[in-house]
């Protein structure tokens, strides 16, 4: 039985009649989470985990027509049963269990295995068919753990100071900023922020995350406040004048991305940390394995490898595309 | 071996020049012995023995990790490097081994007669013994090929830094035939330059390109100017009754010439000279394919040598009865090289014309014959400059001819290589031939970075079909292919290959239906191009 089936609108349940992560305009909306491309603009009703409220309204406007739910809370369409999971990607990152009938279908959205100590720790959740993403489904993408990425991190600040330079830290505003201020807030005295990143971490602020202060970089802080600081700024600052200002700088790109030099080398990076928001290959093998699942889709990364895998372990495995980034955008600022 | 992969992660993710030189001269001044001199022989070129090949070496990682073949090559397809991607595959070590660069390198070297098995343990206790960034520089020193962008002058600048020596007469000393086997870095830099080994060559002068015209260089009177030819730069010295011919790459190539054997006798000891290999028939040059044929092989046969006959066009004098004249101007040089090629008396070695010309505005008028005679433009050398080492500005100019161009549509992609990894940034283009469309050539560099991934992004979109890494597109995106030269060839189906296909632009203003003809490519063949063999 099709719980859930994959329209041009996005994933969507027919007995409950609604959609999960749609890319198009619907009624009903379920979002795994608050980046753009799951969480996306002109639903008539959101539905989202509790967490990701105030950032559901930051990101798509305060008069949205949104419900928050706890993490385990469960909810009825038409009969169906849906409750939402800890997915471990961002703050109020959620997998979608979506039941009819006794038969159980989980969306993951985007995951990680590693605990960050914000988000919500990823939990398995047994289910017939699991869609799962697989943004690093190869075998290549192995993730050291963070506590040695943040000590290189930490080391790095360091080295860049003893020779006189700021550290800009490239890292996507939402889930990776707050993970890097997290880890860093007992080796950093102050952080400096573009406003990209300051504005949500206001929002986390207020709601009492427990993140340390960050002073908003605006046309009017001096340039001495820039000599050695620590810098944390969206992807999307890179090659840009605004960057200018900081010089001299050394920049420091964090993204799983950075596992391969290639990339590193064309983003012209001083330094990359492999710090992903998604599960690295033996993560998804985890995952997939401990849903206990019959069938699994595979949709956005490398998709197709992942499924062909997987079937070749003996798991039913197909690929799907989404809207939610296609394979290999390298720069996805998400990942 | 830890310094040494730190050094390479240095040079490779810096794109400052300084920084790298800064890293370059610190190891150099901070390394063991041994590895210097290791160091030295990979950034010039001197590849180690090769005991273990890079099928050996997928294979074993792919029984060290059970992975099937298919995902083993998209990996390797997303990283673009063979040697990252086993470093990548493997899982993490469990013995660490913290050992010299030099111990690596001559364990490999041991390998040379072992059996498979013994290959094989080796170089799985190895990985086992490795970190990840030690992995990767272990594997490429196997597979070969650093490309960190570390130029030969760059490590002698450090070289020079760290030892206080003049970067010219560095050059010199580490240049020529040594083995880092034999020879310690100490021994080749506390040498006299002259009589220690009679095979070495001078370091070369390289000419910039020269982008305006030719009047900004001053008077006409104070420049020679010779055709280009597009050959291999080489340079034959004769001492102690023996012959060497070196190619630019600081290759011994005299095994590959047997045509300048008479030289040996010919010349007299002490002299070295400056100048291009060619392939040569009824006095004129052949174009490059028939030179390609003479490349890469070890023993050339009779057949080869009637088709694709070499000469020497010398148009330099660097040693003269034994002296080092570099520092004599051109006009000089020329004179002496005149008088020794007159001397000489053998059909190989000829000298290479002076064109006379009274103005810039003739010469400008010459050098629209370029094509015609095989050429690829013009050479403006300063006739009171003294020979130079390496590239340097202001003396000698290259003033190509501009290239061939034709519109044609992209058909396939395939990712690319180093810091393209992961990018389709190769792509093979095709021209009409009626309704059909026809692969002519390949082509990868030419577009700017944000223009590789807008290309990438639409190609990710646009596939019809997908072979192994090879993705077919939609024929829609017209780009605009330069090339030096065109020739017939049977091994494409076109039937004509090119020399220096790269993307000029990207023709975002012309549909596909208005690009070149397979007509207007043969053309293109017979206004320019030779008849080869090749």
């Amino acid at each position: 039985m099709n719980v859930l089936q994959f329209t041009d609108n996005g994933i969507y349940c027919p007995a409950g009649d609604f959609y999960i992560d749609p890319w198009k305009p619907v009624k009903r909306a379920v979002i795994t989470h608050a980046h753009s491309d799951h969480a996306r603009w002109g639903n008539q009703y959101y539905l989202c985990e509790n967490a990701s409220v105030p950032l559901l309204r930051l990101r798509l406007g305060n008069d949205i027509q949104v419900q928050g739910i706890a993490y385990g809370e469960t909810i009825f369409f038409n009969g169906v049963k849906v409750s939402l999971h800890p997915a471990g990607h961002i703050i109020g990152s959620a997998q979608i269990r979506v039941e009819q009938d006794g038969e159980v279908w989980v969306a993951s959205g985007d995951y990680k295995l590693e605990n960050d100590g914000l988000s919500a720790p990823f939990e398995p959740v047994r289910c017939h068919t699991f869609i799962t993403e697989s943004t690093f489904g190869l075998p290549i993408y192995r993730w050291p753990k963070q506590q040695q990425i943040f000590d290189g991190i930490t080391q790095w600040i360091y080295e860049n100071q003893q020779a006189g330079k700021a550290s800009v830290l490239l890292a996507y505003s939402l889930g990776k900023a707050q993970r890097l201020l997290y880890h860093l807030k007992d080796k950093v005295d102050h952080f400096l922020a573009h406003g990209a990143i300051a504005i949500p971490h206001e929002v986390l602020l207020q709601e009492g995350w427990p993140l340390p202060p960050v002073e908003r970089i605006t046309p009017d802080t001096p340039k001495t406040a820039f000599k050695n600081a620590v810098i944390i700024a969206p992807p999307s600052a890179e090659d840009n004048v605004w960057m200018r200002r900081f010089q001299p700088y050394s920049l420091g790109i964090c993204s799983g991305w950075m596992q391969v030099r290639g990339n590193m080398r064309r983003r012209n990076a001083d330094a990359g940390f492999v710090l992903s928001d998604h599960a690295d290959w033996a993560g998804l093998l985890e995952a997939v394995t401990a849903t206990g699942a019959e069938q699994v889709y595979a949709t956005h990364g490398f998709s197709s490898v992942f499924a062909r895998y997987l079937t070749e372990k003996g798991i039913a495995a197909k690929e799907v595309t989404t809207s939610y980034g296609d394979e290999e955008i390298i720069n996805n600022p998400e990942s | 071996m830890q310094q040494f992969a730190e050094l390479v992660q240095l040079l490779s993710n810096s794109t400052k020049t300084n920084e790298k030189l800064g890293a370059l001269s610190q190891y150099f001044a901070t390394a063991p012995d041994k590895d210097k001199t290791w160091v030295l022989a990979l950034f010039s070129g001197r590849r180690p023995k090769r005991t273990v090949n890079s099928t050996q070496l997928k294979t074993w990682c792919m029984q060290a990790t059970g992975l099937s073949d298919w995902l083993f090559e998209e990996c390797y397809h997303t990283v673009g490097d063979l040697a990252e991607t086993i470093a990548l595959l493997l899982p993490p070590r469990t013995t660490p081994i913290a050992a010299p660069l030099h111990y690596w390198l001559e364990q490999l070297q041991q390998l040379e007669k072992a059996t498979e098995e013994t290959k094989q343990a080796f170089i799985l206790q190895a990985w086992d013994a490795l970190d990840n960034g030690e992995r990767f520089v272990f594997n490429k020193l196997i597979t070969g090929g650093f490309r960190i962008g570390v130029s030969q002058k760059m490590m002698v600048n450090a070289l020079a830094k760290t030892y206080h020596i003049e970067p010219a007469t560095l050059s010199h000393m580490i240049s020529g035939n040594w083995d880092p086997h034999n020879v310690t870095i100490e021994e080749l830099l506390h040498q006299h330059t002259t009589g220690a080994d009679a095979s070495r060559p001078y370091p070369f002068y390289l000419a910039y390109a020269l982008e305006g015209l030719p009047e900004t260089l001053g008077t006409e009177k104070d420049w020679q100017a010779e055709w280009k030819w597009d050959g291999i730069r080489g340079q034959i010295i004769k001492r102690e009754g023996q012959l060497f011919v070196w190619s630019r790459g600081e290759e011994l190539i005299t095994e590959k010439f047997p045509e300048f054997t008479p030289l040996t006798a010919a010349l007299p000891d002490g002299t070295v000279l400056d100048g291009e290999i060619l392939t040569f028939a009824n006095g004129l040059p052949l174009p490059f394919q028939t030179l390609q044929t003479r490349i890469g092989r070890k023993n050339v046969t009779r057949k080869q040598l009637q088709e694709a006959p070499v000469i020497f066009l010398s148009y330099d004098l660097l040693e003269w009865e034994g002296t080092d004249i570099r520092e004599k101007t051109l006009a000089e040089r020329r004179a002496l090289l005149g008088i020794l090629v007159q001397n000489t008396q053998a059909p190989v070695l000829q000298l290479s014309p002076e064109i006379i010309f009274d103005s810039w505005d003739q010469l400008t008028q010459l050098r629209l014959q370029s094509r015609d005679k095989g050429s690829e433009g013009l050479m403006l050398k300063k006739k009171i400059a003294p020979y130079q080492v390496g590239r340097k500005r202001g003396d000698w100019w290259k003033w190509k001819i501009d290239p061939l161009t034709i519109d044609a549509v992209m058909i396939y992609a395939q990712k690319g290589h180093g810091r393209r990894s992961n990018l389709y940034t190769d792509y093979t283009f095709a021209v009409k031939d009626g309704e059909q469309l026809v692969a002519f050539t390949k082509a990868y560099s030419g577009l700017t970075d944000k223009e590789i991934a807008e290309v990438d992004n639409w190609i990710k979109r646009h596939s019809i079909e997908k072979f192994g890494p090879v993705r077919t597109v939609q024929p829609e995106l017209v780009f605009e292919i330069a090339f030096e030269g065109i020739a017939e060839s049977n091994r494409h189906k076109s039937g004509v290959a090119l020399r220096f296909p790269r993307i000029n632009r990207w023709r975002k203003d012309k549909p596909v239906a208005e690009i070149n003809t397979l007509e207007d490519l043969k053309e293109l063949l017979r206004v320019n191009g030779h008849n080869t063999n090749g």
